[in-house]
């Protein structure tokens, strides 16, 4: 039997939990094939993508199993994914990449940085905040730290 | 899982970006899926499972895409799939063990982190 290509092993391996999890964009697998493999971009985007298929199939027919999975939501946006995938692939040839990447870029980033920062919402009640202010009907109120109010 | 009118309109717009970015990028359009599914009413933990079956058909109309234009061939992936198999199965299962907010900023991070190798593209 051949030498098994371990490392090979190793960042399929790790692509596919991270694929299997839905979060995708890791690009283990991308990363690993230009830098340690020495394949050109394209064609290692074109192994990544094909990977996805089977990893995914695995992941989707464990999560249905687990009923976890929405057919109605997945299949409106799947279908219009998959057409704004070609439509997608023919405005880069007009548009050229550059400006567009550099702005989703941008996108991805500051909506990164809000999911790692998110604070989890409190009742009112529950704040504890010093003073807020609270709107009801057209008055503003605030509310100090003494539980006195001054309206407006 | 019922939708109201207006949230199908909104999954089908919602749809479309996502095919538009990972037609634009070859892939990486999934990241907006999560968001996406939230905003039809899915808990983190879903969206992240329903994910996966959005990008599916979509990563196989750019994989034709990719294999017509000669970029690749389909063997070319082979030796990485059975190490990948074995990572999906355990990722489901991660998946169900983490809590919802870790998820949520373990994404983040990854967001964080397509954009940065998007930017130095």
């Amino acid at each position: 039997m051949d030498a098994i290509n371990w490392a090979a092993v190793a960042a399929g391996f790790a692509s596919g939990i991270i694929g299997g999890m839905g979060l995708g964009g890791g690009a283990v697998l991308l990363i690993y094939l230009s830098v340690f493999a020495g394949v050109q971009q394209l064609t290692a985007q074109g192994i990544n993508l094909i990977f996805f298929l089977p990893i995914g199939l695995i992941a989707v027919i464990i999560y249905a199993f687990q009923k976890k999975i929405e057919w109605k939501p997945v299949a409106i946006l799947a279908a219009t994914g998959a057409a704004g995938s070609l439509g997608g692939s023919y405005l880069v040839g007009l548009l050229g990449g550059d400006l567009t990447t550099k702005l989703f870029a941008v996108l991805l980033i500051a909506f990164g940085l809000h999911e790692v920062f998110f604070r989890k919402q409190k009742t009112g009640l529950q704040s504890g905040a010093s003073h807020g202010i609270l709107k009801s009907n057209k008055c503003s109120v605030e509310v100090g730290k003494d539980g006195k109010d001054t309206a407006e | 899982m019922k939708l109201t009118k207006k949230e199908t309109w909104l999954a089908a717009g919602g749809g479309l970006g996502i095919g538009l970015l990972n037609g634009l990028l070859g892939s990486g359009g999934g990241l907006l899926a999560v968001p996406m599914l939230k905003k039809l009413g899915l808990d983190q933990k879903r969206a992240h499972a329903n994910a996966v079956a959005v990008i599916l058909p979509i990563t196989a109309v750019s994989v034709i895409g990719y294999l017509t234009a000669g970029r690749v061939a389909l063997q070319d992936a082979f030796i990485y799939i059975p190490g990948g198999i074995a990572g999906s199965i355990l990722g489901t299962w991660i998946l169900s063990k983490l809590s919802a907010p870790i998820l949520r900023r373990i994404f983040g991070v990854f967001m964080i982190w397509a954009g940065v190798r998007l930017w130095m593209r």
